[in-house]
């Protein structure tokens, strides 16, 4: 196709680039949703990916109870972990200058991160991988299990946007977030909805870490060295849209599995730099239509 | 104001004698340190503009010092105003992209760029990549004098950090720092003055690039290494934390956190993780019990008194009347 470059690896690497993608995706979708509805850039949330998949470690080598069981266990645990963090944290700060949430978060995002690496070392710990096996696309093996977790996370990330645009439920959210006031003189309980958003966007990210868990290592730092590049990712994709969110997840996943074909050297900056031409072509964000943050 | 000539009459002398007492080396770190979070207060505190990422200018100006120092024969205070200047132009750049966004938004686009200038000194090869610049010289200041002393060069970076607050001090206190406030409190209104609000935010980020430039320089020559940690996130959040913990908007706020975090982080080296975790607890205890930080809290607290006695003054001269 290209000189002196295979097919084969082109798309080996278009694969490779789609399952980091699936990981930008979802992290980014529970960020901006949160976001969306709390206006909290939610600092945490790397060290609560990184919480599931420790979760997950944690229910194998203690308990005995596997991936699977996992899956649902261990979102649902840092889930509870976020609503607990929205009510004696983030609450009090909801009314202060948005830096202050933001930096709140930070600060639990520090103090996880640290008693997690006094606990368990700084070195990965392995997880055996639920799903052995490949299949020969031929031009490259494909686990199994990766292709679960890209199929996997397109699901969520319709189930999540379908939920969002199109059910009473997101009606909810979406109405409180142009107006709590007046959603709250139709009876509705906007402070239980924030707290349900942050623990889904929260249980998002640990979702996210179970998946992550049988692919790369469970380390403290897994968290911490993802999300500046979701950072990225929810900048460029502009703040409020959710399929901006997704969309431009696996677009840059993509984009940084084809830069190592090409030009290996910028894998790590080439985000950075298409984040750098968004910014100067359109400001808001390029999928942000009707926002106006 | 009276009581910061004071207060700096007592300073001045206790800094001249103070590494007779306290190891040279730690004191030179906070001095630059202050500089730094004083560059820092004066984009968040004093223009409300959150940076995420201003350890790119700290540690893109140390490399640019040493890079000066150990391939030309440039003298110490011209290399560490070079740096300076290439943090200057690098925030140029960067606030004009970033200062098109606001609020949480303009955090994370600076923390975005933080991480490219990580990447793109991770990978150049001048900097010496992990392993970081090693064994940069200390040249002669002015061509002339040798500082190669510790002790003795403690009082050329006291001298650096005293004329880098002077500045900040007078750029706080002229008309532009008056506008740059009221950007800060009202930005549509000063616009209806006729200001170009976004000029005098890039303005304020040039000027503090500049300033967290000559710290990241001051520090390359103290330690005589420049590392990527200097330039890595964890540095951005330590000055973030300082500026904080010190008062945000305060003129001596950052000067007081940046000593309470060095010498904590002295203190903690020997405890790994507890250092960082230590700094999470103080960040979340500022954040929610103590947001004027410890300045801001103390200012609080003399006007509150001021103004109780101000308040039973007014009671006593009411009380002639009363028993008439």
């Amino acid at each position: 196709m290209f000189d002196g470059i295979s097919t084969q690896l082109l798309l080996g690497q278009v694969l490779i680039g789609l399952i980091n993608g699936s990981f930008y995706a979802m992290l980014s979708m529970g960020l901006v949703i949160i976001f969306g509805m709390m206006h909290v850039i939610n600092f945490t949330h790397g060290a609560q990916y990184m919480l599931g998949a420790f979760c997950a470690w944690l229910l194998l080598n203690y308990l005995g109870i596997g991936y699977w069981p996992s899956l649902v266990l261990a979102p649902f645990a840092v889930a509870l972990f976020g609503i607990f963090l929205e009510r004696v944290l983030l609450r009090p700060l909801a009314g202060l200058d948005h830096l202050y949430s933001l930096l709140a978060t930070y600060a639990v995002a520090l103090i996880v991160e640290g008693l997690v690496r006094i606990q368990y070392g700084s070195t990965g710990l392995p997880y055996d991988n639920p799903i052995p096996g490949g299949v020969n696309l031929g031009f490259m093996f494909m686990p199994y299990y990766r292709l679960w977790v890209v199929a996997f996370s397109v699901v969520t990330c319709v189930g999540t946007w379908l939920l969002i645009d199109h059910t009473k439920l997101g009606a909810y959210l979406r109405a409180a977030n142009e107006n709590p006031q007046i959603v709250q003189t139709f009876g509705i309980n906007v402070p239980k909805l924030m707290t349900l958003t942050y623990g889904f966007g929260v249980g998002l990210a640990g979702l996210c870490g179970v998946l992550a868990a049988p692919i790369y290592q469970v380390s403290p730092s897994m968290g911490s060295s993802l999300m500046i590049v979701v950072f990225a990712v929810v900048v460029i994709g502009g703040m409020g849209s959710i399929i901006g969110a997704v969309a431009t997840g696996y677009m840059l996943g993509i984009v940084e599995g084809l830069t190592k074909v090409f030009y290996p050297e910028a894998a790590s900056v080439v985000i950075f730099l298409f984040m750098t031409v968004a910014l100067y072509l359109r400001p808001q964000g390029i999928f942000s239509g009707r926002e106006a943050n | 104001m009276r009581l910061s000539l004071f207060a700096a009459l007592i300073a001045v002398p206790l800094l001249l004698v103070a590494p007779f007492y306290f190891y040279s080396v730690t004191l030179m770190t906070i001095l630059c340190f202050v500089v730094f979070a004083c560059s820092f207060n004066l984009l968040l505190g004093y223009s409300g503009l959150l940076c995420f990422g201003h350890a790119m200018f700290f540690g893109g100006a140390a490399y640019i010092t040493g890079h000066l120092l150990k391939t030309t024969p440039l003298s110490l205070e011209l290399a560490i105003l070079c740096g300076g200047i290439f943090s200057g132009l690098l925030g140029l750049v960067i606030g004009m992209l970033a200062i098109r966004r606001q609020g949480i938004q303009f955090a994370m686009i600076t923390l975005a760029f933080s991480q490219f200038v990580y990447f793109i000194f991770l990978q150049s090869s001048f900097t010496g990549g992990e392993d970081g610049m090693q064994a940069i010289p200390r040249n002669a200041l002015f061509g002339l004098f040798d500082v190669s002393d510790n002790s003795v060069f403690y009082y050329v970076v006291l001298a650096v950090t005293l004329v880098c607050v002077f500045v900040y001090y007078r750029i706080v206190h002229s008309p532009y720092g008056e506008v740059l406030k009221a950007v800060r409190d009202n930005q549509p209104r000063v616009e209806s003055l006729g200001f170009d609000p976004e000029r005098v935010k890039l303005l304020a980020f040039v000027l503090s690039a500049t300033m967290a430039g000559i710290a990241g320089g001051m520090k390359a020559t103290v330690y005589q290494f420049a590392t990527l940690t200097d330039a890595s996130w964890p540095i951005s959040a330590e000055v973030i934390l300082m500026t904080l913990l010190g008062g945000l908007g305060t003129l001596t706020g950052p000067i007081f956190g940046a000593g309470i975090i060095i010498m904590l982080n002295d203190y903690l080296a020997g405890f790994g993780e507890w250092a960082l975790i230590s700094q999470g607890v103080i960040l979340l205890v500022v954040i929610v019990f103590f947001r004027r930080g410890f300045v801001g809290e103390l200012d609080a607290l003399a006007r509150y008194l001021r103004g109780r006695r101000a308040a039973t003054a007014t009671i006593d001269a009411n009380k002639p009347v009363q028993t008439v």
